[in-house]
């Protein structure tokens, strides 16, 4: 083969047809919040751009975003973004298996040296050199180094890679870390959420392989146009927060009515994530839509901050656990009995001085 | 400023009593005073309101705003406490020495830690006798560092970075305050700081509360009247 196929070339073997291929471009600008002039730029990279290889590595995971990403509702995307990507190594979508899928690994990178890129998903356990989490024989930790090492951007896939996730929850006793302790000299892009939102996924996957760049991140290194704003900013139930309409318990008249969800434990106030936009299933719902709170899955250590149910993170002390509102309260009341003893005190010695007071 | 004016008890016979007055704290200095303390209450009960709002209101959505308000004045009461903060910053370097007192305290001073320590002793009633202070007394001067500076630092930096969630990414609080969140974690972590916060200001304000009164009665100084007229009284003319 003389030369590397575009992304159109494989589009086109795969049956697609270019009035599919056109709109396919189309609603990818529209995801991405490009306007219509972008749509003939995306065609025509995809059409010139000899397609980059994705090389989708699996550590200690469950597996989620892959489940999440098959699911991409875009009509083509399901079709077309699995072939397009040519996603030339994921043990766990692809045919082969064993050695076979190891030598395709080895291949692409040999062949795509520093142009390929890096998605994981999971992430590497450190405890017991690595051995919670063994891939073809040898601990996952050593295939990500050794993947990463010629890969040109890394894709953190969820919060197990971006943050660590359940495993890396408190004791943490396999030592799981995110991927950005281990890789620290590529530039990594993290996708957060349990599972992340497929098209969310999508959508950074094809804007890294339509522009050849990364989008532009925010300070955690997440894309600012699917993680710019919290759900609380976007979401549908915000007027009765603002007018302070709220479901008490679960199976009261404001439950029915769908009033804002931020007494029983909504995190979609300190949560960044396009669900009250992007929404899941084809745009059906999001859990907020469903009545269920918002449980801040796409937010560094969700699982160490106490009950999904209550706004306050639980704080660890001597065995026993408050929030800062029962710690605050406690701490004040302690105060104030010191203070009402002091002032009686106070009262005492006066009266018993008052007589050699000048 | 000083003053010295003799008082005539009764019919004056027995004794003259002197009070000596000394100017203090000059009026920009106590008009932020007070400002403040308002300010602190208005955020201390909103911020708490925020935290665990209100039964829900009745009616129509469009016809309630309650949330809005108090979010309203928690963040206009959070910009007057930042900015009056800033004022008294400012006033620290053009006012007179004692505006200074609030920042500058003189760990390095030996003899600021042995009157530390006997104002200790005196607030465990192991003395019987109180030192006149013009300024604070070296406890209440560390105190008011510690618990009033690095408390209202702490909230208006947390605030902020929380106030620029809401105004959104590459916001003028976003550039300046962002970095907070990611400091702490994330914006859960920094939900949870600022509410410790909150009670961290709420005992001081009660033990500031208190002991303003108590030494207002006991000590040999004026203390609340002070922060109103700016005139620090002694009650007696005995030396220190």
């Amino acid at each position: 083969m003389s030369r590397l196929e575009t992304f159109y070339d494989v589009m086109r073997r795969q049956g697609i047809t270019r009035r599919s291929f056109l709109k396919y471009c189309s609603l990818t600008a529209a995801a991405l919040g490009l306007g219509p002039a972008f749509a003939p730029r995306i065609a025509h990279a995809m059409e010139t751009k000899p397609r980059t290889p994705v090389l989708w590595l699996h550590g200690l995971e469950c597996t989620c975003c892959s489940e999440s990403f098959i699911r991409s509702a875009h009509p083509l995307v399901k079709d077309v973004v699995l072939s397009m990507i040519s996603l030339d190594y994921d043990d766990t979508l692809m045919a082969a298996a064993g050695h076979q899928a190891e030598a395709a690994l080895e291949e692409t990178m040999r062949k795509y040296k520093g142009e390929y890129i890096l998605a994981v998903e999971g992430n590497p356990p450190l405890n017991e050199d690595g051995m919670f989490c063994i891939v073809g024989g040898k601990p996952f930790i050593e295939q990500l180094r050794h993947v990463a090492k010629d890969a040109k951007a890394v894709i953190a896939w969820g919060s197990c890679a971006s943050w660590g996730c359940v495993q890396a929850a408190r004791p943490n006793p396999t030592q799981a870390v995110p991927i950005h302790k281990v890789i620290t000299d590529k530039p990594i892009v993290k996708v957060p959420g349990c599972p992340p939102i497929a098209e969310v996924m999508t959508g950074v996957i094809t804007y890294m392989l339509t522009f050849g760049k990364l989008p532009e991140l925010d300070r955690q290194g997440r894309p600012k146009m699917f993680y710019g704003q919290r759900i609380h900013d976007k979401c549908y139930r915000r007027p009765h927060f603002d007018a302070g309409q709220f479901v008490e318990h679960w199976d009261d008249e404001g439950a029915r009515k769908g009033y804002c969800l931020y007494k029983v434990g909504c995190k979609g106030p300190t949560s960044y994530n396009a669900c009250s936009t992007v929404r899941w299933n084809e745009g059906t719902s999001f859990p907020i839509q469903a009545g269920h709170g918002c449980i801040g899955c796409s937010e560094d250590g969700f699982w160490d901050k106490g009950s999904f149910y209550e706004r306050l993170t639980t704080i660890p002390q001597f065995g026993i656990e408050k929030n800062a509102d029962e710690i605050g309260a406690a701490v004040a009341g302690g105060v104030g009995a010191a203070i009402a003893a002091h002032a009686a005190v106070t009262a005492i010695k006066r009266l018993q001085n008052k007589g050699d007071r000048p | 400023m000083a003053l010295e004016k003799s008082l005539e008890t009764g019919d004056g016979q027995e004794k003259v009593r002197k009070q000596t007055a000394v100017y203090v704290y000059e009026a920009p200095l106590r008009l932020w005073h007070w400002v403040t303390a308002l300010s602190i209450v208005v955020l201390g009960v909103t911020g708490y309101f925020i935290g665990a709002p209100l039964p829900t209101m009745p009616g129509e959505a469009m016809d309630n705003y309650l949330m809005g308000y108090i979010r309203f004045a928690h963040f206009a009461a959070g910009y007057v406490l930042a900015i009056g903060f800033l004022g008294r910053v400012y006033w620290a370097f053009v006012g007179n020495h004692h505006a200074r007192e609030l920042f500058l305290v003189p760990v390095h001073r030996k003899a600021w830690w042995k009157e530390l320590w006997h104002e200790v002793r005196w607030y465990l009633f192991l003395e019987k006798t109180p030192k006149k202070y013009i300024g604070h007394n070296p406890l209440g001067q560390l105190a008011m560092f510690c618990f009033f500076v690095v408390g209202a630092v702490f909230m208006s930096v947390t605030g902020f970075a929380l106030y620029a969630e809401g105004l959104g990414r590459d916001s003028w609080a976003d550039r300046l305050f962002g970095w907070v969140i990611p400091l702490f974690g994330q914006s859960q972590d920094v939900h949870t700081w600022h509410h410790l916060g909150m009670w961290y200001l709420v005992v001081f304000v009660m033990v500031h509360v208190y002991l303003a009164v108590r030494e207002d009665i006991v000590s040999r100084q004026s203390l609340i009247s002070t922060m109103v007229g700016g005139w620090r009284m002694f009650k007696d003319d005995r030396p220190d």
